[in-house]
């Protein structure tokens, strides 16, 4: 399970192993000029070693807020964990102190961002930053850790390496700066990569060369994977399980086919009914209704039940919690169970 | 060219230049713009809208609007709290500090300095807004065309406006102001437009081209909206706002550049009533007489302060990318 | 990077011509030399006349300014009225304002930098606040003004430091008159030293090198002030030329003998030669510092690429 490198203390025998990670009920506010802004409101998943979460929802769903929660790299102020618990190998980080969350990041989990471009540093060589992983958390010399930096450019398949370590970000196109950004986090071998839209900014054609290098990577180390994206066609090959997110909240979790087969909630299936299909073709592509709401003003009740085609008078007022739908399914709808059947809602409005 | 965050008009030359101090800061403004928004909770709203009601919440921009309102009262209505004669001297009372009814004393000449102080206000507020006036308007024309229009229009304008930086401006001042023999603030004011035009002009010239690239105006224009119509209506308005900082910033700078000029006798000239000539004739005196120096100084620094001030939260209020 | 260094050589050209025609032409075209040399006493006609042959005052302004250009570049700035040759006043002025110049440089670069960095750092705390309330005092402060008050307290009434200084110009004199030099571009120093950190602080790659596990300390030296210091080192750069060009209020005050005081006594005396000479070097001088900048630029930003 645990990487070799990482001696862990023995599970107690009685109790279960410990995820990789856990979050529990975690809430994450934003104090703004503009008021209070709610992005993160009780979200708990798990992800195992070896496991790929994909993490879907729009933007402002509280996706990746959720994630830099859990990297401990909030922009605080504005932002605020208010609430819940970050279990990494059992152990609360929320309650770590800063530098040992420091020595943790990085090392131990990793992130990749979305826009390699702006997310590497323009004025320093590709070696450095990659070099400065093993300088920092390793003590390594600068020499040694240059030598490191062209070995992980290898292992992420950028051709030429030993001649391009010492070239900058911008000198590389945007799927090999992808490729870098994965090196980046994957250097120290961590046992979990957080991937915020990790090929949202590139081509088609070079989303899946990347996407099909970080399934083999996290294969290859063990590792877990937490895929945040808001495009479902992305994750459909590469992730075990999926938690949908919508307004700071997860409204169904499922292995990743049985949310494709029947979901449970209705924004999902919304989601899953406007993406184009050839089958399809000639007919009017479904659209979800309104917009997001604003994390200032969430309203109350179901979150969703201003768009929601199933939405009745107990979605105004009752929130619904997390319904079992299924052994590691599980919706947030007070009418899961007409959702999965995917039959007309009796008193439709 | 290659993109530069401190473009030349950012050079003050030397210790007069404090007119050119502002210029490049505004250079943060144009390409803060286009950060605006992002966020879930940013509701549509427009820039000017927005900008009024951050500023009315404001107190820099609150305290300095009173102060530049009072100033400009005062600049055409002295008679409103100096009953005095600014020019009436009694030699018997010179260099004396304050007595009932002079609170700030007397000058070398024996001339109550609370009244030359609050005379001297008209002089700076009429240099300071005649000259970004001219300044504003000139380099705003010039440099929009030469943004909208590019090409050669634009290149030689680039030249041209180099050709001024070059000039360290309390050297073209001296040179220039030394050989009129005008006793009005009218040569100032010129002269300032001459050199304060092209920092105008680069302002006015990079907003230009920053929104001829907006996809809003290119829809417009290959919906074949003229020239004209799209210079002043879908350009003009957007670009507009860092040429209004930087020329609040410069009035400031503009009535600091005047009384430099005129403390090295080269500006305004008695009889007008300048604090730039009070503070340089004080100047001698300072050992035995500092409050000459100290109130028109004072009130100098005031009047350029409020300017500033303003400036800056009109900045902020316009640029919300650095809250 | 040669050919780009060449272009801007060319395109300095016309500018260099332009700055230099314009103040020849204030001095020339506006000013009358001959009767400035006599002072209050009118010249007499034939003598005049000869003076104006000899300067070529009597020829067209082009031409005069070929001429003098001409000599120029044969290293021949001509005599001041007094007879003593430009190139001696410049020899011993520019060494005098040079040091001025470093020192002025030299505390923008500490203070400034320093002040800003901490305020960046700490943006809408109290220091920041102060920093800032400082910065816009110090804009609004003439420089004269500020000399004055400066030389008055620190040289006369407290005697910490002598309050002129003597032709040597010794650096240790020339810390307050660089003190009072540098003030307003301190404060803008300071200003773009904040800004730009503040700019840079919410940049991707700081979250990034935050999301490494690097300590903070080297996520601010050497990701943040790394690239949020590229425009406060070009402005310092440019800084240096303009500085040299106009210590004249400064020079006034402390009675410092360098370039600004020259070209003081030059455009009093309406003694064109001085005049026209140091600008000249000036604009020179000028033009190159922004020049420099431009290429160290590319050096410190290594995506700027000189074609």
């Amino acid at each position: 399970m645990a990487t070799a490198t990482t001696p862990e203390p023995a599970p107690d025998p009685g109790t279960p192993a410990p995820a990789l990670l856990d979050v529990r009920d975690l809430y994450v506010e934003f104090r703004t000029r503009d008021g209070l802004a709610q992005a993160v409101n009780g979200v708990s998943y798990r992800v195992d070693a070896g496991e790929t979460l994909a993490v879907l929802g729009e933007s402002g769903s509280g996706k990746s807020v959720t994630a830099q929660a859990i990297m401990g790299i909030l922009d605080s102020p504005p932002g605020f964990v208010t609430g819940g618990e970050v279990l990494f190998r059992g152990r609360d980080l929320l309650k770590a102190t800063p530098e040992e969350r420091r020595k943790v990041r990085g090392a131990r989990m990793a992130m990749i961002f979305q826009d390699a471009l702006s997310s590497l540093n323009p004025v320093l060589s590709v070696g450095a930053q990659l070099g400065e992983m093993y300088e920092v958390h390793q003590g390594m010399k600068r020499k040694d850790a240059r030598a490191k930096a062209v070995e992980l450019m290898d292992r992420v398949k950028i051709p030429a390496a030993r001649s391009r370590v010492g070239d900058y970000p911008h000198q590389f196109s945007g799927g090999m700066r992808q490729r870098i950004m994965i090196a980046m986090a994957l250097a120290l071998e961590p046992d979990l990569i957080i991937a915020d839209e990790p090929t949202t900014a590139l081509d088609v054609t070079v989303q899946a060369q990347v996407m099909d290098l970080l399934a083999d990577l996290q294969r290859e180390y063990d590792m877990g994977l937490i895929l945040i994206t808001h495009d479902l066609g992305v994750v459909a090959d590469v992730a075990d399980r999926i938690a949908v997110m919508y307004a700071g909240r997860i409204v169904e979790t499922a292995p990743i086919h049985d949310l494709y087969k029947s979901p449970a909630h209705p924004y999902t299936r919304g989601l899953l009914d406007s993406i184009p299909r050839l089958d399809q073709k000639g007919q009017e592509l479904y659209a979800i209704k309104g917009l997001p709401p604003s994390l200032t003003a969430i309203p109350p009740g179901c979150p969703f039940h201003p768009r929601c085609p199933r939405a009745r008078d107990v979605c105004t007022t009752d929130r619904p919690p997390l319904y079992d739908v299924a052994p590691g399914r599980s919706s947030a709808c007070h009418f899961w169970e007409e959702t999965v059947r995917d039959e007309e809602p009796p008193h439709a409005r | 060219m290659p993109e530069r965050y401190v473009p030349n008009e950012a050079v003050t030359h030397g210790d007069g230049g404090t007119a050119a101090l502002a210029m490049a800061e505004a250079e943060t403004l144009e390409g803060g713009r286009n950060g605006r928004g992002g966020s879930p909770r940013d509701k549509p709203r427009s820039l000017w809208g927005d900008a009024w009601r951050d500023l009315r919440r404001n107190p820099v921009f609150l305290v300095s609007a009173l102060i530049i309102l009072f100033l400009v009262v005062i600049a055409i209505w002295p008679q409103l709290i100096a009953d005095g004669n600014p020019y009436r001297a009694d030699l018997a009372k010179a260099q004396e500090g304050s007595a009932p009814g002079h609170p700030f004393g007397f000058d070398t000449q024996g001339r109550d300095v609370y009244t030359r102080t609050v005379y001297g206000a008209r002089a700076s507020i009429t240099v300071g807004i005649c000259a970004t006036a001219g300044a504003a308007l000139l380099g705003s024309a010039l440099g929009g065309l030469a943004g909208f229009f590019g090409g050669w229009w634009d290149a030689l304008l680039s030249r041209v406006a180099d050709i001024f930086f070059g000039i360290p401006v309390l050297l073209g001042g001296l040179v220039f102001l030394s050989v009129v023999t005008s006793k009005t603030v009218w040569p100032v004011v010129g002269f300032i437009v001459l050199l304060g035009w092209p920092q105008i002009a680069r302002i006015a010239r990079g907003s230009v081209v920053t929104a001829k690239q907006n996809d809003y105006v290119q829809a417009a224009r290959a919906l074949g909206a003229s020239s004209g119509r799209l210079l002043l209506r879908h350009i003009a308005p957007n670009a507009v706002a860092p040429v209004i900082v930087v020329a609040t910033i410069a009035l400031g700078t503009y009535i600091s550049l005047e009384a430099t000029l005129s403390y090295l006798g080269a500006g305004l000239k008695p009889p007008t009533v300048s604090w730039g000539i009070d503070i340089s004739t004080a100047s001698t005196y300072i050992r035995n007489a500092p409050h000459m120096l100290l109130y028109p100084a004072g009130a100098l620094s005031i009047t350029v302060l409020a300017f500033i001030m303003l400036g800056d939260a009109v900045r902020d209020a316009l640029d919300p990318k650095l809250r | 990077m040669g050919r780009y260094v060449i272009r801007r050589l060319l395109q300095m050209i016309p500018v260099f011509i332009g700055s230099t025609f314009l103040i020849f032409f204030m001095v020339y075209a506006l000013g009358d030399p001959v009767a400035a040399m006599f002072g209050d006493r009118a010249p007499d006609p034939a003598t005049a006349a000869r003076i104006r042959e000899e300067l070529l005052l009597d020829q067209p302004l082009w031409k005069q300014y070929l001429h003098y250009m001409g000599q120029i570049f044969r290293g021949d700035f001509g005599t001041a009225f007094n007879g003593q040759p430009v190139t001696e006043l410049m020899g011993t002025a520019f060494p005098v304002t040079l040091r001025l110049t470093l020192v002025a440089i030299v505390i923008e670069i500490i203070v400034g930098v320093t002040l800003g960095v901490l305020s960046g750092l700490r943006r809408g705390r109290a220091l920041d606040t102060s920093v800032l309330v400082f910065t816009l005092v110090v804009v609004s402060i003439p420089t004269f003004v500020s000399g004055y008050v400066l030389q008055f307290l620190l040289g006369v009434k407290w005697g910490w430091v002598k309050p002129t200084v003597s032709t040597d110009a010794y650096l240790d004199e020339l810390l307050l008159p660089g003190v009072v030099l540098a003030l307003v571009s301190l404060a803008y120093v300071t200003r773009l030293t904040r800004t730009s950190l503040a700019e840079n602080a919410r940049a991707d790659y700081v979250r990034t090198a935050v999301a490494k596990g690097l300590p903070r300390r080297r996520v601010v030296t050497r990701h943040l002030l790394r690239n949020s210091l590229i425009p406060v080192v070009t402005f310092i750069g440019t800084d240096i030329g303009s500085l040299m060009g106009g210590a004249i209020v400064t020079e006034r005050i402390f009675n410092i003998h360098g370039v600004g005081f020259q070209l003081y006594q030059g455009i009093l005396r309406q003694n064109s030669p001085t005049v026209v000479g140091f600008v000249t070097v000036l604009v020179l001088v000028f033009l190159f510092a922004n020049l420099v900048v431009d290429l160290l630029y590319a050096v410190l930003d290594p995506r700027i690429r000189y074609a």
